[in-house]
């Protein structure tokens, strides 16, 4: 069997501006980022046969098919999990292309998270498990469930808020050399991550992610199609999505080990079919809803040991020219939170040489999506 | 403040709850307790299953402290800690919950710096059938 291994590319990467709130609503802005995509390719958009998004995306296929003039459709695949759906998304058109089933194959996210209400103040639309363990003793946003872990990971491993200051600090640090990231002009100081506002202890404000509006999208063709494209072809090198056996999502808790996520089973199937292991890997874009995922995160996919994740922060690990720069543009921490996909798309920039905070040289790069709940990963290479 | 909401599998530690006890679901046939409660056993795959009282000992795994945005009646309280209990009995099973000074009271009853790791609890319960903790007295 063929398998996936460079059998397609992503060839057009396009995107709206990002902002706390922009005038459009979504269904434009999804348009949008999709034409971007596909000029940047240079391929029509009635070639389009094949789409892919997130199950809480709210522009549908038939509304974005009709509104870009898509020509027909053959496969079309939604992932859910929020934010661990990203890189799954490019994985369904991938899967789907080098099967046969479709040539030219769309993914997207147009989310105005900054101008809609947090999903957790609803009331009303909880799915009953697990929330009738959780939410009645006021364990109520994502931020709260993730710190839970964060605080247990601390205290097993040492890890500490300087650590995660680190994360932080990166992610900050990409988003100053990228003018199109929402903190491009705000740098971060230490100063200002120890004395911001807890958010749920131990994490503060600038352990969050952005809350963001704003739309992006990446067109995926055969390796063989990829040659007559615009842009030099980012290959999908190794796909993998993963839910680990007895996983609960982002409230872990009732388990033999909670610590180990997702990231470990998406991890397994991903290297077990790449030509490079993690040391090999010149630039990663690592999903970062919450800053202690990225550590969690780095044990997951191997780039240290179980517990390590925070010490490997240290030096500058994390910034350009340490060992292994992370989310470049900034992540969700600091150029837009959009679940996730501006992290595939700055990927492909990396592997264009076309990022504003590159890397050197970079030909390998790992896309995540969210630790913590079922994920996915792409390790893709130019 | 959110009531539980109950789905058919929970509905038993519920009740339980409401009696003042705090029980685990457990497997009728081969005996592995599992949470949260689901319709077969993930082990044998077997249907059957029971209701185990535990101890209502435990010992805090991890916790967090909440700080506004929150919904309004939690912002009120609010810092406030929830807790995370590693059941005695149970290992596996973690427990969230608030630390009280008493049953009943308010989810910030117990100042902050008393919470910490590894500390031993006690489940009460209130008097809507919600398990709470209280320290236990070393």
């Amino acid at each position: 069997m063929a398998g996936l291994k460079d059998a397609t590319a992503i060839v057009g990467i396009g995107q709206t501006p990002f902002a706390r709130q922009l005038p459009e609503d979504e269904r434009t802005l999804a348009c949008r980022a999709v034409l971007a995509a596909l000029d940047d390719a240079g391929i029509a958009p009635g070639e389009v046969d094949a789409l892919a998004s997130y199950t809480m995306e709210e522009t549908d296929e038939v509304e974005l098919a009709k509104a870009v003039g898509f020509g027909d459709l053959t496969f079309f695949s939604k992932v859910g999990y929020g934010g661990g759906g990203s890189c799954a998304t490019v994985a369904h058109l991938a899967a789907a292309i080098a099967a046969g089933q479709a040539t030219v194959g769309v993914a997207w996210r147009s989310r105005k998270r900054g101008s809609g209400p947090r999903p957790w103040t609803s009331t009303a639309v909880q799915l009953p498990t697990p929330a009738q363990w959780t939410r009645p003793f006021g364990l109520l946003r994502p931020a709260d469930e993730i710190a839970m872990l964060a605080r247990r990971y601390m205290h097993e491993y040492g890890a500490t808020r300087d650590h995660l200051f680190n994360v932080a600090l990166a992610s900050r640090n990409r988003a100053n050399q990228n003018p199109a990231a929402i903190m491009y002009d705000r740098p971060l100081t230490r100063e200002m991550y120890m004395t911001s506002r807890w958010i749920s202890e131990p994490l503060c404000l600038f352990d969050n992610c952005l809350e963001t509006d704003g739309a992006l999208a990446c067109v995926v063709v055969s390796r063989e199609r990829a040659r007559d494209c615009r842009r030099p072809p980012v290959y999908v090198h190794s796909a993998a999505q993963g839910l680990p056996a007895q996983h609960h999502g982002m409230v872990n808790y009732w388990n033999d080990d909670p610590l180990t996520g997702p990231s470990w089973t998406a991890a397994r199937h991903l290297w077990k079919h790449a030509d490079f292991i993690p040391q090999d890997v010149d630039v990663a874009q690592i999903y970062d809803a919450f800053t202690p995922l990225i550590p969690l995160s780095l044990e997951g996919y191997g780039f240290c040991g179980r517990g390590e994740g925070g010490a490997f922060t240290e030096g500058g690990a994390l910034e350009i020219g340490g060992r292994l720069p992370v989310n470049t543009g900034g992540g969700g921490l600091s150029e837009a939170y959009v679940h996730g996909f501006n992290l595939i798309t700055e990927g492909v920039k990396q592997l264009r040489g076309t990022s504003t905070a590159q890397v050197p040289g970079a030909s390998t790069c790992l896309v995540t999506a969210g630790e913590g709940v079922p994920t996915s990963a792409l390790l893709l290479r130019s | 403040m959110l009531s539980p909401v109950i789905d058919p599998e929970g509905a038993a530690f519920w009740r339980y709850a409401a009696e003042g006890e705090l029980r685990v679901q457990a497997c009728a046939a081969c005996g592995e307790v599992r949470f949260p409660p689901r319709p077969c056993c993930p082990h044998c795959r077997s249907f059957g299953s029971e209701w185990r009282i535990t101890s209502g000992r435990g010992r805090i795994w991890s916790y967090v402290v909440p700080h506004p945005p929150l919904l309004p009646e939690y912002a009120e309280q609010a810092p406030y800690h929830v807790v995370l209990v590693e059941l005695a009995d149970a290992p596996r099973i973690r427990v969230v919950g608030n630390l009280v000074t008493e049953a009943g009271a308010p989810l910030g009853s117990v100042p902050p710096e008393r919470v910490r790791i590894g500390a031993r609890v006690q489940v009460v319960f209130t008097g809507a059938g919600l398990p709470q903790w209280i320290l236990e007295r070393s």
